[in-house]
């Protein structure tokens, strides 16, 4: 039975914590400090240094270190068509994956929630993409996959007229995406899945006995059941891939020219070949802050997806 | 699926039949339909697999070659080259485990048996830190890693692997400690049970399995990570992710070696999934859905 849990409401055990001593209320607190001021110190203090080097000149290949240049690094950074194109390109390639990942991942959970012969293990060959480290799938993609000469794809592909086509060069885009797509499809199947099996089947079956089509009882009755799920997964897949680099690093290196140059690879090139850590910060502080934006409305949406607190 | 029920009219026995029939094709329908979505999926997988056994001469052909004597070459070479760092990664991703259960089992309790009293503010600030993107800050944290002399080591691995699996843990093993009877608290706390035994005699009993597919989830995350350790280890602690890099040559012929890396690099995680299946989508969603 799947159910959506509810962060909302107190928790089922426990004592309600209102009303609590002074002296109880630190005993409670005690085991949560450990992983709260870990989080903070890991988590939050690079962002504070990466703030105070968004203010400094700073280049790694240059003597003399870093020294204060005020707003200067984030007048380059707002000028800077590359780092505009690093955005542009980091959101739709997230969204289009995530949102086709989430199509197939819908088709592929109604699929699997039939029965039939074998299921088990076609469930088992379909979530093996998202396990496979993903460092391993770019290069097995860019590589055995589609490369020109002797890739399976193009071979797969030659009675459709496809001849010998350089996916990494011509379709550089593409690829990355459609690796994408393919790593986390299995993710969004997992999730609607489970959506649909905790759906109940009584209402299927009164929907089947008063006739109607199973598109109708599909968008009617299970697609709003399922809404929550889909919530959660294209949530949880945008937080993951936007940051997504592996494919990028290995498959195109952010090319050709700034095609696929994501706003993660962006930010490692300014570092790693520009040597610019002043400059890389202020992109660090504006990709915080269009973050947050994001994550706001993001954590609201999180905080409504657990409070259905039966989704059946 | 429709069910007859012993409610049938003698009548009804060859539509009953012509029923079954039509069920047997659909359902022979939607075995092959679902085998071929399912291979689909693992083809690269199985080519990635099928290319570790090729020497390298039948790997690199047009057409590609599906028969071939199959060889151990690639893997003897991938073995002997990847012990230093298959020996960094089984580390990092032991030890960021461990230490995220031991910072996320006493917090999950905190915010779910005896909850502190801004118990949401707590989940949600943990839930929050997995969204700001790690890359803004790597030049920051490539200095402080090196002026704390932890660049290029284990231990800044273990470290940031923790706090990138910590929010998961926390919310995953919550959920499951939310699972813990209340009636068996409140009995426990009658008899006298002081927290310790509460902790080791009740909970522990009904957590320990979601403690460990919290833990395979971990290890999931940790052994693929690629961006921090490219970024923040050179030779000393350079794990299997960067094995698979050097792997690919400037020039020559390497698509069977790296087959093999791949195939080497990416099972123990594979076979950790298959196992952890059922759990897997509890985890991937924090804990939403059981």
């Amino acid at each position: 039975m799947t159910v959506i849990e509810d962060v909302v409401s107190p928790p089922a055990t426990g004592i309600r914590p209102r009303g609590v001593s002074r002296r109880e209320g630190w005993q409670r607190r005690l085991p949560l400090l450990p992983a709260l001021i870990y989080t903070i110190v890991v988590t939050q203090i690079p962002f504070l240094f990466t703030l105070w080097y968004s203010f400094q000149n700073y280049f790694w290949n240059q003597p003399g270190g870093a020294h204060w240049t005020g707003l200067s690094n984030y007048k380059e950074v707002f000028t800077d068509p590359s780092f505009r194109n690093a955005i542009v390109k980091s959101v739709t390639m997230t969204a289009i994956a995530v949102i086709v990942a989430m199509l197939l991942g819908i088709a592929v959970a109604v699929l699997l929630d039939k029965k039939f012969l074998g299921r088990g293990v076609v469930r088992t060959l379909i979530i093996t993409p998202f396990l496979v480290m993903p460092a391993a799938a770019a290069l097995v993609w860019a590589g055995p996959m589609l490369d020109p000469n002797f890739g399976l794809v193009n071979y797969l592909l030659e009675p459709f007229g496809v001849h010998h086509v350089a996916w990494l060069s011509t379709h550089a885009y593409g690829s990355v995406v459609l690796v994408m797509i393919w790593e986390w499809t299995p993710f969004m199947i997992l999730i609607v899945l489970a959506g649909l099996q905790g759906q109940a089947t009584d209402v299927l079956e009164a929907a089947k006995v008063d006739g109607a089509s199973a598109w109708a009882t599909f968008r009617e009755l299970t697609l709003p059941h399922l809404r929550p799920y889909i919530e959660l997964g294209i949530l949880l897949g945008s937080i993951y891939l936007v940051n997504a680099f592996d494919q990028v690093r290995l498959m195109t290196n952010g090319g050709p020219g700034t095609e696929t140059t994501t706003l993660p690879f962006f930010l490692y090139q300014k570092v790693n070949y520009a040597f610019d850590v002043g400059g890389s910060a202020a992109a660090g502080v504006v990709t915080v802050v269009l973050t947050i934006i994001v994550a706001s409305f993001a954590l609201r949406l999180f905080a409504r997806v657990f409070q259905f607190e039966e989704a059946g | 699926m429709t069910e007859i029920t012993a409610t049938d009219a003698p009548g009804r026995t060859s539509r009953r039949a012509r029923n079954r029939a039509r069920e047997l094709t659909g359902k022979t329908g939607w075995t092959v339909l679902g085998w071929v979505v399912g291979i689909v999926f693992f083809l690269p997988v199985l080519w990635m697999v099928i290319t570790a056994f090729k020497p390298e001469s039948a790997a690199e052909t047009w057409p590609p070659k599906f028969v071939f004597s199959p060889t151990l070459a690639q893997f003897r070479l991938v073995f002997s080259g990847m012990g230093p760092y298959i020996e960094h990664s089984a580390i990092a991703t032991a030890g960021s485990t461990i230490l995220v259960l031991v910072l996320a089992v006493p917090a999950a309790y905190a915010l779910a048996i005896r909850p502190v009293r801004r118990w949401r503010d707590g989940l949600f600030f943990f839930i929050s830190t997995k969204m700001l993107p790690i890359v803004a800050a790597i030049a920051p944290l490539y200095v402080i890693a090196l002026k704390t002399h932890l660049l290029d080591t284990i231990w800044v691995l273990i470290i940031l692997y923790a706090a990138m699996n910590l929010p998961l843990a926390i919310w995953m093993i919550r959920s499951f400690m939310l699972e813990v009877p209340t009636e068996m608290l409140e009995a426990a706390r009658l008899d006298g049970a002081g927290r310790i035994r509460e902790i080791i005699e009740v909970i522990m009993p009904v957590v320990v399995p979601g403690v460990v597919s919290t833990a395979l989830i971990c290890v999931i995350f940790a052994w693929n990570e690629l961006f921090l350790a490219l970024n923040l280890t050179v030779t000393n602690a350079a794990t299997m992710p960067m094995f698979l890099i050097s792997s690919v040559p400037q020039e020559g012929l390497y698509i069977a070696h790296l087959s093999a890396a791949a195939t080497v690099a990416s099972v123990p995680v594979i076979i950790v999934g298959w196992i952890a299946q059922r759990s897997l989508v509890r985890g991937l969603s924090m804990g939403a859905i059981k």
